[in-house]
């Protein structure tokens, strides 16, 4: 492992003046869960970790009177499950923070950093795609470089992301996501804790006052593309159909035709899309039965 | 003749307590909280496992939150609290948890016992009398290859009931 400095700034400013400063040979670090261990596995060659837990618009949960709310990007699993508004009212997010890793790593591991690590099969990111959850970014250059950018198009691969040098997550931001909603997230580990998703998916609904058709959907699937997968035909099959198992049928096949997974020491080709169906159909269940509370 | 020397990052200066007491060293800013404490502090009750956080073995508690020491670098402790396995026992005795590990024989070759004491340990100060599930899913970080997790899980719940 490369010996690098530890920063530890508490502004925004700083921490952006850190990391432009550096470019690749700087990393950002919330809890370290992923960092540290690419870190010491030669990802890169670092020269600094910018500690960015010190910094207080990355380590709040701001809960605003529209309803929506803004998640700190260092903020902590724990500290999110542990929130009752989130609770309350983003339940399809507390389905991945208390799955992410055990409680050692929930007490560190943040959701802007399973976002910021880019996996495809992080837990974190399908539910805030299901949630339109948008991420506040800044950069060099101050107020000016601010800008917002849909969570469904921050990863651009395994990995990577739309971040460009000196640019911080400064929050996920979710807005209020209304009445007759629901949304939830599920995974297929073979253990029953303490594993990375073979599959997983993160869907959401918006259902008519009767809660009997729906009227929005978002479905999102992990570890089954180079990015988080959101999957437009398993919406369109949903959107403006009544709820029925033939409609949600229909959304789960599209969901397994839509995904293009590798397989690996985790699972086949075949199983995944498999799961793929399988767990949205059961997530489109599992949202329309929070939607109707 | 010289030598060339490549400067490195400068040390971190570091105030915390460990185990109740105050502590104030020097740490290379990519050392880990693990390495920190055995070879700069000097306590090697916590083990080093996996290394990438998915055995537990170098468990301690942050700020009252239990966490893998090899994910946490020594420098972000300054001005916060860490307790190791070291800390449990008193004058008194052993704490009651490490009293259950032996009499359950909860420990074979004993490299995640530390991990398992201090994750238990944090388990039971903020709920005093979690059941099995509870018990086992808490645990879940913390990895045993000689047990079979049933002694350990049966060790914590005679601990939870002495405790009460």
């Amino acid at each position: 492992m490369h010996p690098f400095a530890y920063e530890a700034p508490t502004t925004i400013d700083a921490a952006v003046a850190l990391l432009d400063k550096h470019g690749d040979r700087a990393r950002p670090i919330a809890g370290g869960t992923d960092v540290l261990v690419q870190a010491r596995a030669n990802r890169w060659d670092l020269d600094a970790i910018v500690d960015v837990k010190n910094i207080p618009e990355l380590t709040e949960i701001s809960h605003y009177p529209d309803g929506s709310v803004a998640i700190g990007a260092a903020v902590p699993c724990y500290q999110i499950y542990e929130d009752q508004k989130i609770r309350d009212n983003f339940p399809g997010i507390i389905d991945a923070v208390e799955m992410i890793g055990g409680i050692q790593i929930q007490s560190r591991a943040a959701l802007g950093g399973n976002l910021c690590n880019s996996s495809p099969s992080a837990d974190g990111i399908c539910p805030l795609i299901a949630y339109n959850a948008v991420c506040h970014i800044a950069g060099p250059g101050g107020d000016d470089n601010h800008r917002d950018v849909a969570v469904e198009d921050f990863c651009t691969g395994p990995g990577s992301n739309v971040l460009a040098r000196g640019e911080i997550l400064v929050s996920v931001v979710l807005p209020n996501p209304g009445d007759n909603f629901g949304a939830a997230y599920e995974r297929f580990i073979p253990r029953n804790e303490m594993d990375i998703a073979v599959a997983g998916a993160g869907v959401s609904v918006k259902l008519n006052a009767a809660g009997d058709k729906f009227e929005a959907a978002r479905v999102a699937l992990a570890a089954v593309a180079p990015v988080p997968l959101v999957v437009p035909a398993a919406e369109a099959a949903l959107v403006g159909n009544s709820v029925s198992d033939d409609v949600i049928e229909a959304a789960a096949k599209a969901a397994g035709d839509a995904a293009s997974p590798i397989a690996d020491m985790r699972g086949t080709i075949d199983q995944r899309k498999h799961l793929s169906a399988v767990l949205t159909r059961r997530m489109i269940n599992q949202a329309v039965a929070r939607a109707r509370g | 003749m010289t030598t060339q020397i490549t400067p490195g990052p400068s040390r971190v200066h570091v105030r915390t307590t460990i185990n109740g007491q105050a502590h104030e060293f020097l740490v290379p800013p990519y050392m880990s909280l693990l390495d920190t404490l055995r070879e700069i502090v000097g306590l090697t009750g916590t083990k080093e496992g996996c290394l990438d956080g998915n055995c537990g073995a170098c468990t301690v508690s942050l700020d009252g939150r239990i966490v893998d020491s090899c994910l946490v670098l020594g420098a972000e402790i300054n001005g916060k609290s860490v307790e190791t396995v070291e800390g449990m026992a008193t004058a008194n005795g052993l704490h009651p948890l490490q009293q259950a590990f032996l009499e359950e024989a909860a420990l074979q070759c004993g490299i995640c016992t530390p991990g398992f004491l201090v994750a238990a340990k944090g388990l039971l100060d903020n709920e005093p009398a979690p059941d099995e599930h509870r018990i086992r899913h808490w645990l879940a970080g913390n990895l045993c290859r000689c047990t079979g997790y049933d002694k350990i899980v049966r060790a914590v719940q005679k601990a939870s009931a002495e405790m009460a």
